[in-house]
């Protein structure tokens, strides 16, 4: 059973993804060693980090669970301000329907795991032809997600022991975000769809603060695109 | 908290995170997707992507010294080293080495 197993892996779509991962693997070992540590201050052991890095998988909203175990929130509180936090996630599989379909019975997985990041480099890449398509997507969304179980654990169980300065590290994310949006700014004729990000961040972030500003931003986001939609289309991305 | 209502927030936060994401997935299974929701689908990851890099830039103090300047310079770098090179690698280790060098360091705190 385990050999047939292992031949239906395809290593050289593992090792692609590894590769396309590797600024993934160093953001979020930093964000989830952080949110480890923070989790253990606040007096929960390392078996809480793992439920929640596993099945919520949610790196903003794991972050606040923090202060609403600590404040000792309500369930129905809880419930609405990760629903708030998470808002954005709703859009994202609607640039996937096509990729997301060729992954069959891995689809499933690849929806629980669909993150900022995962998201971002599945729209981004332009993958080699001859590779096993959905073992590759496959592989990006399942790696991404062991980075921050195996971060946050890490974090939660020896992090007041880790004497390396890590401070910053978590900027592999930023650079990784602008990299793909350079790759993406390459293949649109049109500049619009980034002049239209700028503004739907900025504005919230401005007008009304860091608090639920990407809920804000996508909203803003969906009627830019929908009032330009005319002015877009005349001008393909890709 | 206590660990009963740990659990069940974690159980809750989870069902709500996997039902965010699979919302388009289970609103449109039956159905092809309106062209609207396409066109959307289509032209959406570059403006996702643009507001996920200003919110990685959100908690940046622009008012206190260095106003930004380690920011400013990491994020110059990821831009002149994908121009040059365009190896994901080189710019994006460039850059967050160079921004742990900036903040660790604090060469520019006299601004």
């Amino acid at each position: 059973m385990i050999h047939n197993f292992r031949k239906r892996i395809d290593f050289t779509a593992l090792k692609l993804a590894f590769k396309t991962t590797i600024p993934v693997l160093f953001g979020y070992l930093a964000i989830g060693l952080a949110f480890g540590l923070l989790l253990q201050n606040a007096g929960y052991s390392w078996t809480v980090a793992l439920l929640m890095s596993a099945f919520i998988y949610a790196g903003a909203g794991q972050y606040l669970a923090v202060n609403l175990f600590a404040n000792n929130a309500g369930l129905l509180e809880v419930a609405t301000i990760i629903f708030l936090v998470n808002f954005r996630h709703m859009i994202y599989g609607l640039s996937l329907f096509d990729k997301f379909n060729l992954t069959k019975r891995l689809k499933p997985y690849m929806i629980f795991s669909l993150t900022d990041e995962t998201y971002a480099l599945l729209t981004s890449l332009t993958e080699p032809a001859q590779i096993n398509k959905p073992q590759y997507y496959f592989f990006i969304a399942f790696l991404n997600h062991c980075y921050w179980i195996i971060g946050s654990v890490l974090g939660a169980v020896a992090g007041s022991f880790i004497t390396m300065d890590t401070k910053g590290l978590d900027f592999a994310l930023t650079a990784l975000f602008v990299v793909l949006l350079l790759e993406q700014y390459q293949t649109c004729t049109t500049k619009l769809p980034f002049l239209i990000g700028g503004f739907c961040a900025l504005v919230p972030l401005i007008v009304l603060g860091k608090e639920n500003m990407l809920l804000y931003a996508v909203i803003l986001a969906i009627i830019a695109l929908l009032m330009l939609r005319k002015r877009i289309t005349e001008n393909e991305c890709n | 908290m206590n660990a009963t209502n740990v659990l069940l927030s974690i159980i809750i936060m989870a069902l709500i995170t996997l039902l965010t994401r699979a919302f388009p997935f289970i609103f449109f299974h039956t159905n092809k997707p309106p062209a609207t929701i396409l066109y959307i689908g289509k032209h959406i990851p570059p403006v996702v992507i643009t507001i996920l890099v200003i919110y990685c830039l959100k908690d940046v103090n622009l008012t206190a010294a260095p106003y930004g300047a380690n920011e400013l310079i990491a994020l110059l770098t990821v831009v002149l080293l994908h121009r040059w090179r365009r190896n994901p690698f080189i710019s994006i280790f460039g850059a967050t080495i160079l921004y742990m060098f900036l903040i660790q360091t604090s060469p520019l705190s006299y601004l």
